[in-house]
């Protein structure tokens, strides 16, 4: 047991001392807190719990801006012998219509996103080990990725740590290209901490470190320049992305029990990146049981973004800079998200094979504010259009069943 | 937690840190981290060997339990909650353990930790259970016996002296108990 | 920046492996109670107190399916990214 405990800790020593060379700071500090974590609880006590059994069959809609997006999302989990977790899930996109870009530049497309998941939990003594792979596939865009986490229960399962990596494999294609093929990597670093803080109270804060480095553009996406020679006043050309992109995200939650059986939860997020966007979001949430059977939910959302450097909404020249950026999501703009749901539950019982099933309701309704987008389809001078906002209803009913 | 949070502190809002400070900073804090997890994880519970503390609690019945009035019977006392998943599961492996012992001069005391016997007595209509259940709505018991893990089970032999302390429940754990129960039976 | 030179990584490990190498509780009890103020810091919500804290509509994940799609939403929507996941609370059983 000694000798193989040297062993590990002299190989975690190598592996610290060529991994510090490599990294920035964030990774540097987030793979430390693994590693020790790690040695830390090579010798842990007793056990948390699994995931819960269940299976569901979602319907999924957002309808907003021109674009109906719905699809069904199915979710099957299996726990085994108390230590594995199993999981699957099968994802469908039907995109139709056409958003203020493909307005602006194209004709309307009809496209279908298939997206499959397993993933595997593994419970040992407080430390819970998840990985999962997913597959999402369309006829221009494929992507792969690969997630790894560790979550673990300490001092008197009060506390929870939690560490994730992800890596994920992009390949882009262009319609009616078929030599266009470019591809993007990305790698995500997650650190989560939640503590109880009182029988009530739960909080937590997480901070997520991603970085992308390939084709990081949409291929269909276009940039507009003031273009004389046309009746609009303006062109397009292909938007130019910097082929790198590095981001944090900081965030803090909140759970509140509530004395007649009611919760309300609130969190809040920073973010910024090399690409000069700075966004801010908070929501809060309220949850009202009613009786044994009922759940309502409602709760509010507002996010604030700032561009990313080299977004202009019009440009004077094709080539005016080295990177240019027309993708209203890289705008400065606000979005207010308010929801509203409702589930209904059957209890059967614990020693069924069954346990129990329920039926859910959710609508979001989304409302985007541009404040440096332009609604290019106006009929008004060049560079006068009337800023662009919109609003989106998202659907999502579901049925579920514990087992 | 205060050192760690007065080092994270210093670490976000002091602005010109140097690059030492900040590596001590964090490393400091890193190792305060792993032996506080360390630490608190070693605490003390009621030793095997020793005897049992005594208790008189409510029963479903509307009688009351005393341990001690148990003497001459093993005794297996389980501490469960209505919430608790793994106590859920336990609740007929020991229906099944005290259909086959109970002649035999085993005892099982289920004893109940919601906050309201309400909401025991629900799941008990759904899992029904014929060994005594307890209610011990203001956790006295249970912190009696120092309960570290929800479900607990102690067994306690026929003298009184508590012989084993298990923590948590898995599937096959009623092996374990039975085990016990076995080796008790032949003192 | 290198953030953690060779004497700190040393000082880790060597507090790692000084853990480890006479079982973790009892190594550091010792060394624990001379410098370590938090040492005798005892989890203040028992297991036994948790019934709020395993309530279902306490959890941070209540429906994982209808979760994941709402992340998907936002994300595709907006420049942020990450940092909008959670876990602990519970009932904390086991």
């Amino acid at each position: 047991m000694a000798a193989q405990v040297v062993v590990v800790a002299v190989t975690k020593l190598q592996t610290t001392q060529a991994i510090t060379q490599n990294l920035t700071m964030v990774k540097r500090v987030l793979v430390a807190l693994g590693l020790i974590l790690s040695l830390v609880f090579v010798g842990g006590t007793k056990a948390a719990v699994l995931p819960i059994e269940r299976a569901d069959v979602l319907y999924h809609s957002y309808e907003g801006d021109g674009v109906t997006i719905d699809g069904p999302s199915v979710l099957l989990r299996k726990n085994i012998a108390g230590k594995v977790s199993v999981s699957a899930n099968y994802y469908v996109d039907t995109v139709s219509g056409a958003s203020i870009d493909v307005r602006a530049t194209a004709s309307p497309y009809e496209e279908v996103r298939k997206e499959k998941t397993v993933g595997l939990d593994y419970l040992n003594n407080k430390t819970l080990l998840s990985t999962s792979f997913t597959n999402s596939s369309e006829n221009d865009f494929e992507a792969n990725s690969l997630y790894v986490g560790v979550s673990q229960d300490f001092f008197g399962d009060l506390s929870t740590i939690s560490l994730s990596y992800s890596k994920g494999w992009d390949v882009v294609g262009r319609r009616g290209d078929e030599s266009f093929e470019e591809e993007a990597d990305r790698q995500k670093f997650g650190l989560g901490f939640s503590q109880v803080a009182t029988k009530s109270l739960i909080v937590g804060f997480n901070i997520e470190h991603i970085s992308d480095e390939g084709y990081l553009n949409n291929p269909y996406r276009a940039v507009r320049f003031l273009d004389p020679t046309t009746d609009r006043g303006f062109s397009f050309v292909t938007e130019k992305y910097p082929n790198t992109r590095s981001s944090t995200a900081y965030s803090i939650n909140a759970n509140y029990y509530l004395p007649y059986r009611a919760a309300i939860y609130g969190d809040a997020r920073i973010y910024n990146d090399t690409w000069g966007i700075k966004a801010q979001n908070v929501k809060l949430g309220y949850i009202h049981p009613v009786e044994d059977d009922w759940i309502f939910e409602v709760f509010l959302r507002h996010y604030k973004q700032d561009k990313a450097d080299f977004y202009q909404d019009l440009f004077s020249r094709p080539n005016e800079f080295n990177f240019m950026a027309r993708d209203k999501e890289m705008s400065t703009y606000t979005g207010l998200t308010a929801g509203i749901s409702v589930s209904y539950e059957w209890q059967f019982s614990q020693t069924a094979t069954f346990k129990k099933s329920a039926v859910h309701f959710e609508w979001d309704y989304m409302k985007f504010d541009y404040n440096d987008f332009r609604d290019a389809t106006a009929q008004t001078p060049v560079g006068e259009e009337p800023l662009f906002g919109f609003s989106a209803n998202v659907l999502r009913i579901f049925a579920s069943i514990w087992y | 937690m205060t050192n760690i949070n007065i080092a994270l502190a210093t670490l976000l809002f002091v602005k010109p840190l140097s690059t030492v400070r900040m590596r001590q900073l964090l490393t400091n804090g890193a190792v305060v981290v792993a032996l506080t997890i360390c630490s608190a994880g070693a605490m003390a519970k009621p030793v095997s060997g020793e005897e049992s503390p005594d208790f008189t609690l409510k029963s479903r019945d509307g009688g009351n339990i005393r341990l001690s009035e148990q003497r001459g019977n093993i005794v297996l006392v389980n501490f469960w909650a209505s919430w608790c998943g793994p106590c859920r599961e336990e609740l007929p492996a020991f229906e099944a353990l005290y259909q086959e012992y109970q002649d035999l001069g085993v005892e099982i005391l289920a004893v109940n930790v919601d906050d309201e016997a309400d909401k025991a007595n629900v799941l008990l209509q759904d899992i029904e259970v014929s060994f005594p259940v307890l209610f011990d709505t203001s956790g006295e018991v249970s912190q009696l016996y120092d309960v570290s893990a929800m479900p607990t089970t102690v067994i306690v032999d026929r003298d009184g002296t508590v012989r084993l302390l298990h923590p948590g429940y898995r599937k096959g754990d009623e092996k374990k108990y039975e085990k016990a129960i076995k080796m008790l039976m032949r003192e | 920046m290198r953030l953690l030179n060779k004497a700190s990584i040393r000082l880790l490990v060597v507090a790692c492996i000084a853990t480890l190498s006479s079982g973790c509780a009892s190594t550091f009890e010792s060394i624990n109670d001379s410098i370590n103020p938090l040492a005798n810091l005892e989890p203040w919500v028992k297991p036994y107190e948790r019934s709020n804290l395993a309530d279902p509509i306490m959890s941070m994940n209540r429906n994982p399916v209808a979760l994941a799609y709402a992340k998907h939403v936002f994300e595709s929507r907006e420049g942020a990214r990450g940092a909008d996941g959670g876990a602990g609370g519970g009932c904390g059983c086991n």
